[in-house]
């Protein structure tokens, strides 16, 4: 079947089985392999992308219910002048990431949280990534680096 | 030969925060893990496994597979077994007696455990191999299975028909029996408990994924694997699938976590490459997270005896441990040798005279065991630290009263052990010390006997652990002693290109610990050069044939004293060739910032950068030397390295619902001089979280038929960020004397240290309630009996 | 995993949909989120046929005031629930619980038709609207029909929707007293292993996640509260004829005592409220 998408402000086009998911769409048709898959039953959050804006897990979502949609994943974050998105400076900066297999999925879960929470509180963070599992870091990096790019200004560590 | 960390005065960039160099590709997306590589033409393999844990394969039917959409081929394990130049390896035969049943990526007849491999199917995309591999047909006679670790000690089933016993080795070290024996025999307190190290799913981020690209016409591989040991992989594929050696080239690309879950060579692996030969075709295996559960090995899996004989004052005089040690269905690669990692550390940070232990390795017809963050370390840490606990409790003294008496002291060092080690350095003291003013320890317990005095539903509980642990694996000789197949030196070669910039090839593997960081920093103040204009070359075969790869926190003290070295002799080189240059002698010559000048004349200089050319130009080399700068070296330990340290858990347990919340938690390592303490707090973090996560929260869980029940991450209980706190660390620093840069390791730290504090923290907060024992994970329902138990006087929980 | 294929149709209305329903119940499935059907079918759990997309149906998301009680639209995701005005002036306990849904991700994707067409004793908005005294409106080729939360939950993954039907709104009565939800688990994201929700407003009405084959009332409670006994006496008879599951995170022994404490907090923090 027919699915039209625009990924990362480019409209995409391409026939695709009922039953590819989205996050293979992305990997395999678009070759956008920064979205991971880490699990099989929606727990680990390695494939966050956003649809219209807000954190989705796109291995359990059928690339044909995103037809006509946008998508933004971790390829569309960073300025095509290849200046790192304040999120990903952050986690640069908090040393949010070791091995960094879950984090394009924790950058972009963090991106739709702060628009939901523009200045949360460090609670508010960690419920906020209850999707998302990391086995390097310990999460307290990933926390800080949450925090500072809710206020720029602290960016700092 | 002798190295420091900064030649000169300058201000090197050793040991400070600097933001890791690895980090924009991975936070962009950029980087590529095996499952993000794209190839051409690649096949894709779907194995079927056993859904029994133990059965004689009848039969194996492909027809309806074969005739599957989109299916290249299928194949049984029969029909494999021609592939084959010998079984499975298993590096570390602990003992000349040791069983080892053949085991064979694909089984043949008979099945060991749930996921054992019974067919291998192969489409040209991964639903349709998905499609076929379920209408392969195998019938099966099932078999009794061997599930219970102790049960299957006694051998009242045998986990495999052409053994006669379930046990795989005995393994003692008992250097003096007699001393232990009157230790007991004089001893006013003994303390003795009884642990379970429960099964744990090691759970790396990334799945498992192999690649094997063959060049049918030159009889050449390139496998791409998400491994920890590309060398050591290349060695055993050679040996183990019959391709010659030469033939193989192993890539590990970006590598989405390991824990020692890709230290191993597995099946997947060797039939990717025997599928790649015989089908003259890219192969290619992703592993999925339900698999990965029973197909990727599992850690612990113990049950731990320790006892204590101790005087009234709480001073221990002899430590005893008698273990089972779960190997699951066979032995991988280093699956034997993970109880004697810990076996010399069962007395812990304490001066203990007499000391023994002794390990039984048991078959099971469970997923295979074997080294996951710590390996064996955790396991004795665990045991000696609560049992510390138990023993503070049995003569009325606070915990960290008792752990001062027995502390080895800091004059001692460098120690000879009970077990037969010589501990390098260590203030165990002042790391306790430290971490006690982190948290506020005198605070906490007035705010707990407050609420004790309340009964208040949410009881405060303190927990300590002070670890010691034996890391940077390893000096050769001594693996030779234990039994294991290879050394532990590890290589590398450090180049000035012609442009002034710097080249290290390194042999070890990273996968998360930020070498290319930590690589280049070392060189950066060896050479004068910025750390951006440090290349590092590693994870390829084909650009670092000579490894031993990355685990058992190894990688600094051993791979990175290597990278020192090597810098040391090539510097070493371009002395001679600036002296040449300057026409002065050698030892006139100090070197700063890449500079040599010569003493007392300081305007006559000559850089670094300005030799690597001259050096690749060979114009004008002294006679006999060599073109370029270059110098490799081989380091092999001398000894471990023992990092240290003290953790601080606190916990509230709700004692109506049984709920623990961590809500604080403070730590202080000293892993001795730090390159990048930025990386090492990140260490030391991600270390606490597994550490916790076996106290609270996962434990791989099998039914009595041998089913794991716990195969997603929606029954494995890998916490998030919700579950946990944010961590207040500290660090002392005693320099290794071991190695010129008298650093550790701390890989591996956090997760030794975190599961003893966290549990004493629990039972801390209940034992007024007369609670002393606690099960692992902790969970609500176990603290909730433990207190009923309690309370009817029926004492311990389940 | 990669589901099993099946034949995928987007419906662009509840006429189209129930038309293609009935083409072949059994073996047709609706998909509106996704978030209950995806990671069965993924692991080859569910293998339907047809797939009917209802995600795009206009005019089945909103949270609507309609006097004595609030009707949202089946396809009201989540997030969108737990964020409304109308939802949270007059039926808070309905946003707080749609803010407990599994994790962020989740709420932003999964429905609340789908999360009480599925009929998981473990979830949570089933017992929010039983507590709520909810009707659950019920499109399918036989006309519209309303049937009351307490009927509408049968068993295990069974409700009253007929194959061939569709849910397509959720009415819950406005509940101005004190409210309450105690969701119990070790992980944040994880099912509750027992929860409890419950509104008092002169009466009360307890209804409790995972303690049965569905979501269930706390009768035992409420009859002992119904005849003035304290909180915590009524708290002790919330498991009274229930028969909760055991599996991994707890035993069946456990979910009773849990009931008992988790019951007892809330009614005592739903009673602080303002019940």
């Amino acid at each position: 079947m027919q699915v039209t998408v625009t990924v990362n402000g480019k409209t995409e086009s391409h026939d695709v089985e009922a039953r590819m998911l989205l996050v293979y769409y992305l990997r395999e048709v678009l070759g956008l392999t920064g979205t991971n898959v880490g699990c099989d039953t929606t727990s680990c959050g390695a494939c966050t992308v956003l649809l219209n804006g807000e954190s989705v897990k796109s291995c359990t979502m059928l690339a044909a219910q995103a037809d006509g949609e946008e998508i933004t994943t971790i390829e569309g974050m960073a300025s095509s002048d290849g200046v790192l998105h304040p999120i990903q400076e952050a986690f640069r900066e908090h040393h949010g990431l070791q091995c960094g297999f879950c984090t394009p999925g924790m950058v972009m879960a963090i991106a739709s949280f702060l628009k939901e929470h523009p200045d949360p509180t460090e609670a508010e963070v960690r419920e906020g990534l209850e999707g998302n599992l990391c086995r390097c870091t310990g999460y307290h990096n990933i926390v800080q680096a949450a925090l500072a790019a809710a206020r720029p200004g602290a960016l700092a560590p | 030969m002798s190295t420091t960390l900064t030649d000169g005065p300058a201000a090197g960039v050793v040991g400070t925060r600097m933001l890791r160099r690895e980090d924009p590709a991975l936070l962009s997306g950029e980087a590529r893990f095996v499952h993000d590589l794209v190839v051409p033409g690649a096949l894709h393999l779907v194995l079927v496994r056993s859904p029994y844990a133990h059965a004689r394969v009848i039969s194996v039917d492909l027809s309806a597979a074969l005739a599957s959409p989109g299916v290249v081929a299928a194949f049984s394990g029969a029909e494999l077994a021609g592939e084959w130049g010998s079984p499975m390896p298993c590096a570390w035969p602990v003992t000349a007696d040791m069983q080892s049943p053949s085991h064979l990526p694909v089984a043949v007849d008979e099945v060991c455990y749930v996921g054992d491999a019974v067919a291998a199917v192969v489409a040209a995309s991964q639903a349709e191999a998905q499609d076929a591999a379920a209408a392969v047909a195998v019938a099966y006679e099932e078999l009794p299975a061997a599930v219970d670790l102790e049960d299957a000690a006694s051998d009242r089933v045998l986990a495999h028909s052409a053994l006669t016993s379930n046990r795989a080795y005995t393994w003692e070290l008992v250097p003096d029996a007699a001393a232990v024996e009157r230790a007991f025999a004089d001893a006013a307190v003994t303390v003795r408990e009884r642990y379970v190290q429960q099964r744990l799913i090691p759970a790396a981020m990334e799945p498992r994924g192999v690649c094997v690209v063959p060049q049918p016409f030159g009889g050449e591989y390139v496998v791409y694997s998400a491994t920890q040991i590309p060398h050591i992989l290349r060695t055993m594929l050679g040996i183990t699938a019959g391709v010659p050696e030469e033939r193989i080239r192993v890539v590990a690309p970006s590598v989405g976590g390991g824990f020692g879950s890709k230290l191993d060579v597995y099946a997947e692996e060797l039939l990717c490459l025997a599928l790649a030969r015989r089908l003259r075709k890219p192969v290619r295996w992703s592993e999925e997270r339900s698999e990965a559960a029973q197909a990727t090995i599992h850690g612990r899996g113990q049950v731990q005896e320790i006892e204590l004989a101790a005087d009234t004052e709480g001073r221990v005089a002899a430590v005893r441990v008698r273990l089972l040690a779960d190997m699951g269905a066979y032995l991988q690669l280093v699956t034997p040798g993970v109880p004697l990692l810990g076996a010399f550390l069962y007395h812990g940070v304490y001066d203990v005279p007499a000391y023994a232990f002794t390990c039984t390795g048991v078959f099971t017809n469970k997923t295979p065991t074997d080294a996951y963050r710590g390996a064996g370390r955790p396991e004795a840490t665990y045991a000696i630290e609560r049992a510390i606990d138990a023993l503070a409790r049995k003569v009325g003294v606070d915990p960290q009263e008792v752990r001062r008496r027995n502390f080895i002291q800091a004059d001692k060092f460098p120690y000879s052990s009970p077990a037969g080690l010589v501990f390098d350095s260590g203030n165990y003291e002042a790391a306790l010390d430290a971490a006690l003013e982190l948290i506020g320890y005198e605070e906490l317990r007035e705010a707990q006997a407050r609420r004790r005095g309340e009964g208040a539903t949410r009881q405060l509980g303190v927990g300590i652990s002070s670890y010691v642990e034996m890391c940077g694996l390893a000096p050769s000789r001594v693996l030779a002693s234990l039994n294991y197949v290879a050394g532990g030196w590890e290589a590398a070669t450090v180049r000035m290109l012609p442009t002034g910039k710097a080249q290290v090839v390194t042999g070890a593997s990273p996968h998360g610990q930020g070498h290319v960081t930590s690589w280049s920093m070392i060189v950066a103040d060896k050479l004068g050069v910025s750390p951006e204009d440090v290349e590092v070359l590693h994870s390829d075969t084909a650009v670092s044939p000579l490894g031993l790869d990355t685990y058992g926190s190894r990688s600094l003290s051993v791979g990175g004293t290597a990278i020192a070295l090597a810098a040391d002799r090539l510097i070493d080189k371009a002395r001679l060739l600036a002296a040449h240059r300057l026409e002065v002698a050698p030892e006139d010559l100090s070197l700063s910032a890449g500079q040599f000048s010569v003493r007392g004349s300081p305007s006559s200089a000559i850089g670094l950068g300005t030799l690597a050319f001259e050096a690749f130009t060979a114009h004008d080399l002294p006679e006999g030397m060599e073109p370029n700068l270059e110098a490799s070296a081989t380091y092999d330990p001398t000894n471990f390295t023992f990092p240290f340290g003290t953790h601080v858990a606190v916990v509230e347990v709700d004692t109506e619902t049984g709920k623990v919340d961590l809500v604080r938690y403070a730590a202080v390592d000293d892993c001795g001089n730090q390159i990048n303490p930025l990386i090492v707090d990140g260490q030391v973090h991600g270390g606490i979280v597994q550490g916790v996560a076996q106290a609270l929260f996962e434990e791989a869980v099998y039914d009595g038929e041998g089913n794991l029940l716990t195969t997603t991450f929606t029954d494995y209980l890998v916490p998030a960020a919700s579950e946990l706190p944010s961590f207040s660390l500290g660090r002392t620093v005693t320099p290794s004397p071991s190695n010129p840069m008298g650093v550790k390791g701390i890989g591996e730290a956090g997760t030794i240290a975190a599961t003893p504090a966290v549990v004493n923290a629990v039972v801390d907060a209940l034992s007024h309630l007369g609670v002393e024992e606690m099960a692992m994970p902790v969970t609500p329902e176990r603290v909730w009996r433990s207190i009923g138990a309690s309370a009817s006087g029926t004492g311990g929980g389940r | 995993m990669i589901p099993a294929s099946f034949e995928y149709r987007r419906a662009g209305s509840v006429e189209q949909a129930l038309g293609w329903l009935s083409e072949d119940p059994d073996s047709t499935k609706l998909l509106a989120g996704g978030h209950s059907l995806l990671p069965l079918m993924k692991l080859r759990l569910a293998t339907p046929g047809v797939l009917v997309d209802v995600g795009r149906v206009p005019g089945l998301s909103y949270v609507r005031d309609a006097g004595d009680h609030v009707a949202v639209g089946a396809l009201t995701r989540h997030r969108d629930v737990e964020i409304s005005d109308v939802a949270r002036a007059h039926v808070p306990l309905l946003a707080h619980v749609a803010g407990q849904v599994g994790d962020p991700q989740v709420r932003h994707r999964g429905t609340i038709g789908g999360s009480i067409a599925h009929g998981d004793p473990a979830s949570d908005l089933p017992a929010a609207v039983l507590a709520l005294d909810g009707v659950l409106v019920i499109d399918g080729p036989r006309g519209r029909r309303e049937v009351g939360a307490g009927d509408f939950f049968r068993g295990f993954l069974e409700t009253a929707l007929a194959p061939d039907e569709m849910l397509t709104e959720i009415r819950v009565r406005k509940a101005p007293g004190g409210w309450a939800f105690q969701k119990f688990n070790r992980r944040a994201q994880d099912w509750a292993i027992v929860g409890v929700a419950a509104v008092v407003n002169g009466g009360a009405r307890v209804a409790l996640v995972n303690m049965g084959a569905t979501t269930v009332r706390a009768r035992g409670t409420e009859e002992a509260l119904a005849a003035g006994a304290g909180i915590a006496e009524a708290a002790a008879r919330a498991p009274e004829g229930l028969e909760p599951p055991s599996d991994l995170q707890g035993s069946a022994e456990y979910r009773r005592h849990l009931a008992t404490v988790l019951v007892r907090r809330a009614l005592e923090e739903a009673t602080a409220a303002g019940g």
